[in-house]
């Protein structure tokens, strides 16, 4: 995990009540003319020094909302503040923001210096202010050899360093980033994750990342939003949507998530223990829930592969496990998943570390387990 | 007895491998690299037809001298009594060409014709190609028609055209006389104004298309980069647009250059007496004076002229091209 220690003032700016968020998206929506919403009612607060990330599939409107942050696009109806200004209505060319493209778009005709120096040279700086800003953007995403080479003379991953480069040394207010990574190979992917946030910690500028790439938002971002056709499903750090997805899809489309569908049955109210009756497994479920629900409620219990556990006996009390047989492994080096058929019918997935899969004996096909999870190891979400 | 069988034995898998051998040789001759030697040649030997030969045939008329017979020029070589091969190159067309002041101010004359008229074709075309190219997906192919449309009719049917419009009597005086503008006709035929129109009309579609090739091409996506790095629309043009679209604007002006060099229906028909270009001048010697030499010689010279200046372009477009592989 790319995850590195953060300003704590920063990091919890989003939950001071008086801070002033530096971008403010207010009921943006973007109607194209065949009548599609790309993007529905979006409104969205993101302060100072943020690492946000916009992360959904392909078509669900962020990259829209994207360019609408950068001028590319006017949105149809809403307004956008930066830093206390409304820009909706500013061009392009004369917002404080920078993008760096998913094709890059490198100037082929430019060579590496002049591509970056392109942004400089627009505001009329003096050559040697702009050769040494260049010279400081080379340094910084370690480009200073290729300074003279051409883009069709570079590697994929020096081109995305150069258009980062080339995004950053005006000093954006706000850097937006559409798929940074997307053209990159996995294992370059994983390292230059890294070297971003590295990068947004040493030069302090607020980032706006898009991504399909879950993983990818997860590991770089202080907090994220989860879009979907057009409107933001949830916005939260990376491990409270996880750890508390808001809806189905978002439970589904972070990370794997096990869904049993049921019926609230009742609610304790000193423990927080909410009863589930459902027909995908033999007993009832009882999760944490800190808000009391009405019984008969219908609910969806969102379960983790890796909360589930293998276990040698039913637990006490006798609720929260399953029983079936092992159908399919897949071994990914540090860790296992099983997908295990119910005797109800329905498939779980379980995700067992390699080292606890060498303490309780080796599983295989057509195996009888007994799956079991702990009172705090679901969600409990209302449809 | 005892070698026959094992000359048979010997005889028969190898005669077998021979004629295996034989057909796939044949197979390769006739698939593979006859076919391409054929694709390959096909080029070669037209232009040797076609352009090398007449090249020839050409430089040779130049170097003889006129006679009053048929051909009306002498033969390079005889056979003398004493057995010697008389080659006589005769240079005195070309020394005529650069003694009479005539023929150079044709030449300049031509080239300065062919230069402004370039430059106008560049000035209206580029617009409409950029106008094409950014318009939408399903309008271009119909612009592009409108474009070409013109190419359906006769070239010289579409000049005489322009010499019912210019003349006079023509539509454009009749109107301009009739919304009072003028009082007698302006003489707009048998102009050098005229044949600036007819040469930018006539190649304009030779400036649009290769202009249109590159600009559709451009990836809209650099505008944007400028424009989010702060470009105006206006220097984005300066600093993106116009210099990718190079290779486009080399091509096209060439297209127009060097055929305008050597027009000979457009002076002739729209320009007056004063329109002095080289293309006229050739056609003079060739058929009212009947001096295939020296028209020779004015066409190796043209060819000369326009060739050396392409030649030097290429030259630089190479240099610029190693200099991106090796910075």
């Amino acid at each position: 995990m790319a995850q590195t220690k953060r300003d704590p003032a920063l990091i919890d700016a989003w939950q001071d009540p008086t801070a002033r968020p530096f971008l403010q998206i207010q009921q943006v929506s973007k109607v194209f003319e065949s009548g599609h919403y790309a993007v529905d009612e979006v409104s969205l607060e993101i302060f100072r020094g943020e690492f946000f990330s916009l992360l959904g599939a392909s078509g669900c409107g962020k990259s829209t909302l994207l360019r609408i942050l950068a001028g590319l696009e006017r949105p149809t109806q809403g307004r956008v503040w930066i830093d206390g200004e409304d820009v909706t209505d500013t061009p392009p060319y004369e917002r404080p923001v920078n993008m760096m493209f998913q094709s890059y778009a490198l100037f082929p005709h430019m060579s590496v210096a002049q591509n970056i120096a392109f942004g400089l040279r627009q505001e009329r700086l003096p050559k040697a202010q702009i050769k040494a800003r260049v010279a400081e953007m080379l340094e910084l995403v370690h480009m200073q050899d290729f300074a003279r080479r051409k883009p069709d003379q570079l590697s994929g991953g020096q081109r995305q360093r150069v258009a980062l480069a080339r995004s950053l040394a005006k000093h954006p207010k706000l850097l937006l980033l559409d798929e940074p990574l997307g053209a990159l190979d996995r294992k370059l992917r994983e390292r230059t994750q890294f070297e971003l946030v590295n990068i947004q910690e040493r030069v302090g500028t607020t980032f706006i990342m898009v991504t399909h790439d879950q993983e990818e938002a997860m590991t770089m971002s202080t907090r994220l939003a989860v879009m979907e056709a057009g409107r933001i499903l949830q916005i939260g750090t990376p491990s409270e949507v996880y750890e508390y997805p808001a809806s189905r899809f978002v439970a589904e489309f972070i990370g794997a998530a096990n869904l049993f569908e049921g019926r609230v049955e009742g609610y304790d109210e000193a423990a927080e223990l909410l009863t589930i009756h459902t027909e995908a497994a033999a007993q009832h479920i009882t999760l944490y829930h800190p808000t009391p629900l009405a019984v008969g409620t219908p609910v969806a219990v969102a379960l983790r592969p890796e909360k589930i556990h293998v276990a040698a006996q039913i637990p006490n009390p006798d609720t929260n496990w399953v029983r079936g047989t092992v159908k399919e492994i897949g071994y990914l080096g540090d860790v296992s998943i099983y997908h295990v058929r119910t005797e109800q019918g329905s498939t779980v997935q379980v995700q067992v570390t390699n080292l606890a899969r060498r303490t309780a004996g080796p599983l295989t096909w057509d195996d009888e387990v007994l799956l079991a999870w702990d009172e705090d190891a679901g969600v409990v979400l209302t449809l | 007895m005892s070698t026959l069988p094992s000359a048979t034995t010997a005889s028969g898998p190898s005669s077998a491998r021979l004629r295996l051998q034989f057909d796939r040789g044949v197979k390769s001759l006739t698939q593979g690299r006859l076919g391409r030697t054929l694709v390959m040649a096909t080029p070669y030997v037209w232009l040797l037809v076609f352009l090398l030969l007449p090249f020839f045939i050409v430089l040779r008329i130049s170097l003889a001298e006129m006679v009053l017979a048929s051909p009306p020029y002498t033969s390079l070589w005889e056979w003398t009594q004493d057995q010697t091969l008389l080659i006589r190159l005769h240079l005195g067309n070309y020394a005529y060409l650069w003694e009479d002041p005539l023929y150079l101010a044709a030449y300049l004359n031509s080239l300065k014709v062919a230069a402004i008229a370039t430059v106008i074709c560049l000035l209206i075309g580029y617009p409409m190609a950029l106008g094409i190219a950014r318009a939408p997906a399903g309008w271009r192919l119909v612009l592009l028609m409108l474009v070409i449309l013109p190419f359906w009719t006769s070239f010289l049917i579409r000049i005489y055209a322009w010499m019912g419009l210019l003349q006079n009597q023509g539509l454009i005086n009749q109107l301009l006389m009739w919304l009072g503008l003028i009082e007698q006709p302006l003489a707009l035929l048998h102009s050098n104004f005229a044949v600036y129109l007819g040469i930018v009309y006539s190649y304009l579609p030779f400036m649009v298309l290769p202009l249109y090739a590159t600009l559709v091409r451009q990836d809209l996506g650099l505008l944007e980069a400028a424009a989010d790095l702060g470009a105006r629309p206006w220097k984005s043009f300066v600093t993106i647009t116009w210099p990718l679209s190079l290779p486009g604007v080399i091509a096209g002006s060439l297209l127009v250059f060097i055929p305008a060099v050597g027009e000979f229906v457009i002076p002739d028909l729209l320009g007056g007496p004063d329109t002095l270009m080289i293309g006229k001048v050739l056609w003079g010697e060739f058929f009212a004076n009947r001096d295939w030499p020296v028209a020779s010689a004015v066409a190796i010279a043209m060819l000369l002229v326009v060739v050396l200046p392409l030649l030097l372009l290429q030259r630089i477009g190479e240099r610029q091209t190693t200099q991106k592989v090796n910075p």
